[in-house]
């Protein structure tokens, strides 16, 4: 294609939010540009939103759906914080997404959507483009229906089908416009459409038609690009944390030398770990979709009876669903990972939006003397090892774990620097087959060092045992009312996760360690809290951060951490739940910087306050 | 299921631990009729787990000297799903009682028929709380006075045989705590099925509900109120069988046997594949008061989701080949930096 009449500027990132109807295909869209930049070699990172509707009634403000992609030529943590460039596809989704767009930032509208029905729909009095507003952001207007109609004449398509594919028109004005190749998206649509060609070829000239209008018109001619990234070297795939998550379920089974069972109820956003595993049955993974949360968690301790490396999966009402099955598996002291990806609560809350308000209930969210750890990913790519852990601990110490994700890690991507597989460490386990005293089997006597019980699996002849939700006497394992022995078992249950402790990564201390100021966070606040030090250590503002992984227990040096510093401040997508545990458990007089609103931290919004806190 | 037929002596499956039932509970018989069939069943004690919930008849795992998990209140099918998908070659056993199956428990347990989990399911039905120390249940009778219910429980009782062949049980019977020979029986047919089996076994609890089952054990009674089903016999009762089932447009009814024509009297037939029959079947009764049918009341094949479950895993190995975690995590295609 003519590249000569245009002029290409090269600038370090951009933010692109995709907008539009949840039936326009945004995600999609964005997805696709996604990988096309991944491939090329950028950085970046995604943020998916979508109404928890599946289709909201159309050209409505709660029908729209969006796609933010930062993608920059250095080493990025975040999805960026306000767009660059804003696609709107209808009048509600300018209307949704304009008061984020950063100021003199390209905004791209479907002209051929502002009818006055739409914009009448979407809340506006009178029409947006003739009210002043959007001045003060360069607009251009697109005609994508009347391009797509054009486009797509020659084709024997249904009028419906055909303006399906406008999202393919607006993916190549954009891809015109940002200098990407239309081959990786073109080899998609060949390969999606394999049984249909001729919807194949009617989306790739879509495509191409988004394209050459932005060879045709002259507003388009200034183009941009971002140049690769210097990433450490290595071989990269692009990764959403519920993918990077099943996979890290995966290899650890492989490497625990187990099968892998996954017992799960349909529940957004963790849906898509029941979906990812059940692809996979040729590394024997076994995937249950149960009738109910209970049923998940209760087949997943039958699972891990049997000898499987066990996990249910679900999202904050779910858990509280399978509260009472975990509390089992925490007394008959069996290995089971419960994944819980969070969202807005209570009740069904903002199934579609990130929150990070289950820590408590992941703590403490079960009746009785109940601890048990609790582990938590702070990015897509970092799923896969926070999975990895949490199924390491599991099986280690024959205990549930809580594997944390949220609704930000889940659906969002990021490249991700492929480990070599050999590396990852084997996973011991407690599997026992022969008797383990003269006498006979005793089914709760303890590993000396991690107080693990042996794991005695259905089908070993002479270590036939008995286990339940009833106290069990140390050793024997049989039921048990002695005063003497529930004291000792609670505190030998506590003291097993406790010692953890020791065995578990110490906390880091990222940025300037010679600060006053140490931010503390946990999850998916990592990349907004580790982009806002860097900025601030760049400004030559004096702050520290570091992350936890584990919550439960903290790592054995964290005291000494938060010792080196005056002040403690800690982010977080709740009202204070770290930060209650922290003052609790160091004694220090730690600040929160808290929001519940259904969305991530910006880095700016943290660079701002957390800046204004060591100034006051 | 191990190649060579293993037998045992009854007290090779009784466990160390002391029996802790109420004296002259239903729950002894049972123990024992499920022992003494165990010790001839030819499975190896090590492959046989048993899988309880909560109540009374949900201790039963503790005093079997097989492998074991006593869960929580309702549970037991979802945990016994779990171990038969995860080890098909288990010989599974579920022990439950009427209110941890069909009241806490019921969404397990129709799920659980409904896909034909390799698992065998044993549910006592005392019409009563015991262990809590006596509500009504979810089989107590109309009108039941107990402690939660001092004027009469206004609740219409499930019928768990009606309720089992609507949640598409694959093998259906009953049998009652005093019968040896009919639970060793029944218990024999359920092994050899493919599949779930729902057993209810009537159960006295002389505490809370003593003689619920009165009609059928006493000597006075039972020959006019058990209707015994026998696959590929007339279903004639009572006094020199004096009584007969026909099926009438598809309805089970009583008759005096003398009253009809001896082709009319239905002939059992375990395997019928329509449930109807076997469903009219079970509304002959509605609890154990007058002419009550005991017995295997469907028996049929289906495969099994413990096996399905395999087959696919096989299939995509065979199609895929063995998982090989480098090429998983290249599945989504890659880009070097160099």
């Amino acid at each position: 294609m003519s590249t000569e009449n245009k002029t290409v500027e090269s600038i370090p990132a951009i933010t692109i939010r995709f907008a539009g109807d949840s039936g326009d295909g945004m995600q999609l869209v964005g997805t696709r540009f996604t990988d096309t930049s991944a491939v090329f070699g950028n950085d970046l990172a995604t943020l998916p939103a979508f109404p928890a509707e599946i289709r909201a009634p159309q050209g409505t403000i709660a029908g729209v759906s969006s796609f933010q992609v930062q993608i920059a030529d250095f080493d990025i943590l975040t999805p960026g914080d306000n767009p660059d460039v804003l696609v709107a596809m209808n009048p509600a989704a300018l209307k949704a997404h304009l008061h984020d767009l950063a100021p003199n930032g390209m905004l791209i509208l479907n002209e051929d959507a502002f009818e006055e029905k739409n914009i009448t729909k979407a809340g506006y009095k009178v029409d947006p483009r003739e009210s002043g507003e959007l001045d003060g952001y360069r607009v251009f207007q697109v005609p994508m229906e009347k391009l797509t109609k054009e486009a797509l004449e020659e084709f024997d398509l249904p009028g419906r089908a055909v303006l399906r594919s406008k999202n393919m028109v607006a993916l190549g004005l954009i891809s015109w416009t940002f200098n990407r190749p239309l081959e990786d998206t073109e080899n998609w649509i060949n390969n999606k459409f394999s049984k249909l060609p001729e919807i194949a070829k009617a989306n790739i000239k879509a495509l191409k038609t988004g394209y050459n209008f932005g060879i045709t018109v002259e507003a388009f001619h200034h183009t941009y690009v971002v140049e690769k990234a210097a990433l450490p070297a290595g071989e990269y795939t692009n990764i959403n944390g519920n993918i990077g998550l099943s996979w890290g379920l995966i290899a650890a089974a492989k490497k625990a030398n187990l099968d892998l069972f996954y017992g799960s109820y349909p529940i957004t956003p963790a849906s898509d770990i029941l979906h990812e595993l059940s692809k996979h049955k040729n590394f024997n993974v076994i995937t249950f979709q149960a009738e109910d949360e209970i049923a998940a968690a209760a087949a997943s301790v039958g699972a891990s009876f049997t000898g499987k490396l066990a996990v249910t999966g679900t999202s904050g009402p779910g858990l509280a669903l399978k509260s009472e099955t975990i509390s089992l598996a925490l007394s008959a002291e069996l290995p089971l990972v419960i994944v819980n990806v969070q969202r807005g609560g209570p009740s069904t809350g903002l199934p579609t939006k990130p929150e990070q308000s289950d820590l408590m209930f992941a703590l403490y969210g079960r009746h009785g003397e109940s601890p048990l750890p609790v582990v938590a990913a702070k990015s897509p790519s970092h799923a896969f090892y926070a999975a990895y852990e949490a199924s390491r601990i599991a099986l280690k110490y024959m205990t549930p774990v809580i594997l944390l994700s949220d609704n930000y890690v889940a659906t969002g991507s990021e490249p991700w620097n492929l480990p070599n597989t050999e590396e990852l460490n084997e996973l011991e386990t407690n599997i026992i087959t022969k008797l383990n005293t003269e006498d006979g089997f005793l089914p709760f006597l303890r590993n000396v060092d991690t107080f693990a019980r042996p794991w005695a699996l259905p089908g070993t002849p002479g270590l036939e045992y008995r286990v339940g939700g009833l106290e069990k006497e140390e050793g024997t394992g049989n039921v048990s009312y002695d005063a003497a022995n529930h004291q000792y078992m609670t505190d030998m249950r506590a003291w097993k996760v406790s010692n953890i402790a020791n065995d578990i990564d110490k906390l880091e201390i990222h940025g300037d360690e010679t600060a006053d100021t140490l931010v503390l966070g946990w999850g998916s606040t990592y990349g907004g809290i580790t982009q806002a030090v860097n900025r601030l250590n760049e400004k030559g503002v004096k702050v520290a951060s570091a992350h936890f992984v584990h919550l439960n227990p903290f790592p054995d040096n964290t005291l000494e951490v938060i010792s080196k510093f005056k002040q403690v401040i800690i982010p977080e997508l709740n009202t204070g739940q770290l930060l209650k545990l922290v003052r609790e458990a160091f004694l220090v007089d730690a600040r929160g910087i808290n929001k519940v609103s259904g969305e991530p931290f910006t880095a700016q919004e943290l660079t701002d306050k957390i800046e204004a806190i060591i100034n006051e | 299921m191990s190649k060579i037929p293993v037998t045992y002596k009854r007290t090779d499956l009784q466990s160390d631990q002391e029996v802790k039932w109420c004296p002259g509970c239903g729950d002894y018989t049972i123990l024992a009729s499920v022992q003494n069939f165990m010790a001839e069943m030819g499975i190896s004690k090590e492959k046989i787990v048993f899988v309880s919930g909560i109540g009374c008849a949900a201790r039963f795992p503790y005093y079997m000297n097989t492998y074991g998990v006593h869960s929580i209140h309702g549970r037991a099918p979802a945990v016994a799903t779990g171990v038969s998908v995860s080890n098909p070659d288990l010989s599974v056993w579920v022990v439950s009682g009427d209110g941890d199956a069909l009241s806490i428990g019921g969404n397990h347990l129709i799920h659980a028929l409904r896909k034909n989990v390799n698992i065998k399911i044993l549910m006592f039905n005392n019409q009563i709380y015991g262990l809590t120390k006596g509500q009504y249940s979810p089989t107590s009778e109309e009108g039941k006075k107990t402690k939660s219910s001092p004027f009469g429980s206004v609740e219409m009782p499930l019928n768990p045989m009606s309720l089992a062949i609507g949640a598409e049980a694959t093998f259906v019977a009953r049998s009652i705590d005093m019968d040896r020979d009919l639970t060793a029986g029944i218990l024999e047919e359920a092994k050899n099925h493919k599949g779930s089996a729902f057993v209810e076994i009537y159960q006295n609890c002389n505490v809370f509900n003593d003689k619920a089952f009165e009609q059928l054990t006493n000597k006075e009674t039972k020959v006019a109120n058990r209707i015994n089903l026998v696959h590929g016999e007339k279903t004639v009762f009572g006094e020199d069988g004096h009584k007969a089932v026909v099926i009438r447009n598809g309805i089970a009814q009583i008759v005096d046997t003398k009253d009809v024509d001896e082709s009319e009297i239905y002939v059992h037939n375990i395997h019928e594949e329509n449930p109807s029959i076997a469903f009219s079947l079970s509304r002959l009764s509605h609890g154990p008061y007058g002419p009550t049918p005991l017995g295997v009341f469907r028996k049929v094949q289906r495969d099994t989701f413990t096996e399905e479950v395999h087959d696919q895993i096989d299939n995509a190995k065979e199609q895929k080949g063995e998982g090989e975690l480098d090429k998983l995590i290249r599945s989504l295609g890659t880009w070097d930096v160099s």
